[in-house]
């Protein structure tokens, strides 16, 4: 397969250099970079075709509604959903998650448990936490093994029921672990409990089908799938949405409003008060389309071939430890230098033009769990390429060297 | 600025083998900072007596600028007087944002100079400040600092 496609001219990001060196962009699991194609979209649709939607019933404004709405259908396609009014259009995954939490509110009631794991990011616990507080419900958290997987033999006894909600990460954002989230969310459902999965790393890495996966939600933000920040996508099953209230009100959600009471209109609108980030969807839709014409095929491979060879050049240095040993594992990469703290090898390897991620990475107790404060984390695209791995290496040696 | 002069032998070598390291008894004062960001964790204790700091040390964790900052506070503060530690603290602080220029010679930074480029490292800032933070923070009487 021809894996040495040059993203460079998609990507004029790559071709910058930072601190007078060429950029090598390893921090893609906080966000990824944005494709010409998609920088183009946006800009055209402010330059040019700036207007609200389901409102007017001028042209630009049926324009606006009508790509809106196709990007609503890009999403469809992209995630498997059986319907568009499955894709509601949200800020982001923490968005999505805090609006589940909130429309599942209303039916919680005092002992309630809500299942969660060890890896998860802060934003896929505390919306949770401010949950049970407001209901009395519980939280528990499926342990994790120090090979960075999750204790699936302790799943059923956790399942009880009282559980009403399971709510996981595809894809560990700290350490790369991929989870079997389709066992996972089956065995949930055999107990009636709903089940929330965290995409935000995994939109990017693997294909994604909500009706294979059998979940209830399914969460994404764009920016880390080469879109927009600022959009991002709560899935939810077409007969949970219409049961479940929303979590905002106000203009473009409604069907009737008098001075005393409203009716909402159906999903999705009902969960997009306000107007949306109409640009974002544009954008996102057309990251998108770049992922499809690229294909997953192509980026699983190429991605492999960067893991092996990056997790091959990491175990071969001495002082370096990685965190997480999954067996499924994506292009994410954590790990400890002896002696030296991740801040510091952050800011030399920022001096050689080469930008990772130093710190807990809003995953404190999975961090506690490891026992460390915190890891410097390497993770790929698939644009990026073996020369980036070999400037990461050089980086960390000399680090080394620095504080020898 | 370039990481060479930022990690010089001096940080290196304070990160390495911190001076007064530990709790400190008797102590009057002590204060905690936290910067939740990195995760850096540091204690900080005090022993003032008749106006006087007779004593200050330090223990936690965090990265190489935050403890080599640590231990040469505890090093610039020990024996000076309460007036003199509030006026030393303020110019480190005004020295890490840029805002003190260390080769005018009336500040009474001495060694710790070697911080003055950090200012170009914002993300950097807070890690060489925390425990100064802390120290006026502890003689303030707040518990609990967190970098702003």
């Amino acid at each position: 397969m021809a894996l040495e496609i040059d993203f460079k001219k998609d990507f004029p990001q790559l071709t910058r250099t930072v601190h007078e060196q060429p950029l090598a962009y390893l921090d893609n699991a906080a966000t990824t970079l944005k494709p010409k194609a998609v920088v183009e979209v946006i800009s055209n649709h402010y330059a040019l075709e700036t207007s609200n939607v389901h409102r007017g019933v001028h042209w630009l404004s049926e324009n606006a509604t009508l790509a809106y709405e196709s990007a609503r259908m890009t999403i469809k396609d992209f995630l498997h959903a059986q319907d568009p009014g499955e894709i509601v259009f949200t800020s982001g995954t923490t968005a999505s998650i805090n609006m589940i939490a909130q429309m599942l509110a209303p039916s919680f009631k005092p002992g309630d448990e809500i299942l969660l794991t060890e890896m998860e990011h802060h934003s896929n616990i505390i919306p949770w936490q401010m949950l049970a507080e407001k209901t009395g419900a519980l939280i528990k958290y499926l342990p994790l093994k120090e090979t960075g997987e999750l204790c699936l033999d302790q799943l059923p006894s956790l399942l009880t029921p009282k559980t009403r909600v399971l709510s996981l990460t595809y894809i560990s954002n700290a350490i790369g672990t991929i989870n079997p989230v389709k066992d996972i969310v089956a065995q949930a459902k055999e107990c009636g409990v709903l089940t929330v999965v965290d995409g935000a790393q995994a939109v990017s890495h693997v294909p994604i089908d909500v009706t294979d996966l059998g979940c209830d939600f399914f969460v994404f933000s764009g920016h880390k799938l080469f879109g927009p920040t600022g959009i991002g996508v709560l899935y939810g099953k077409a007969s949970l949405l219409a049961s479940l209230p929303p979590a905002m009100g106000g203009g473009g959600m409604i069907r009737e409003v008098t001075m005393t009471k409203s009716t909402y209109a159906p999903p999705p609108e009902k969960f997009e008060a306000g107007t949306p980030h109409i640009a974002g969807a544009i954008g996102l839709a057309a990251a998108i389309r770049y992922v499809q014409a690229i294909g997953f095929a192509f980026i699983e491979a190429k991605e492999k071939e960067l893991t092996d060879y990056a997790r091959q050049a990491l175990k071969g240095l001495s002082g370096l430890t990685l965190i997480g040993e999954a067996q499924k594992h994506t292009a994410i990469f954590s790990f400890v230098l002896e002696g030296i703290h991740p801040h510091d090898i952050g800011t030399l390897l920022d001096q050689k033009g080469i930008a990772i991620r130093a710190g807990h990475h809003c995953c404190q107790p999975l961090m506690k769990f490891y026992d460390v404060v915190a890891t410097t984390r390497a993770s790929l695209a698939f644009y990026n390429t073996k020369e980036d791995i070999d400037a990461l290496i050089e980086g960390i040696q000399s680090t080394q060297e620095v504080f020898s | 600025m370039n990481t060479q002069k930022l990690y010089q032998q001096v940080i290196l070598e304070h990160n390495k083998k911190p001076r007064n390291y530990g709790d400190l008894s008797p102590r009057t004062h002590e204060a905690e900072g936290y910067n939740p960001l990195c995760g850096d964790h540091i204690w900080v204790h005090l022993n003032v007596e008749h106006n006087q700091l007779t004593a200050i040390q330090f223990k936690g964790d965090g990265c190489a600028i935050c403890k080599a900052s640590a231990s040469m506070m505890t090093q610039a503060l020990s024996g000076h007087s309460l007036d003199e530690v509030e006026v030393i603290i303020s110019e480190f602080k005004r020295l890490v944002k840029g805002e003190l220029d260390p080769d005018d010679g009336s500040h009474h930074l001495g060694r710790l100079t070697i911080f003055s480029g950090i200012w170009q490292y914002p993300a950097r800032v807070k890690c060489a400040a925390l425990a100064w933070h802390a120290a006026s923070g502890a003689l303030s009487q707040k518990q609990t600092v967190s970098t702003e």
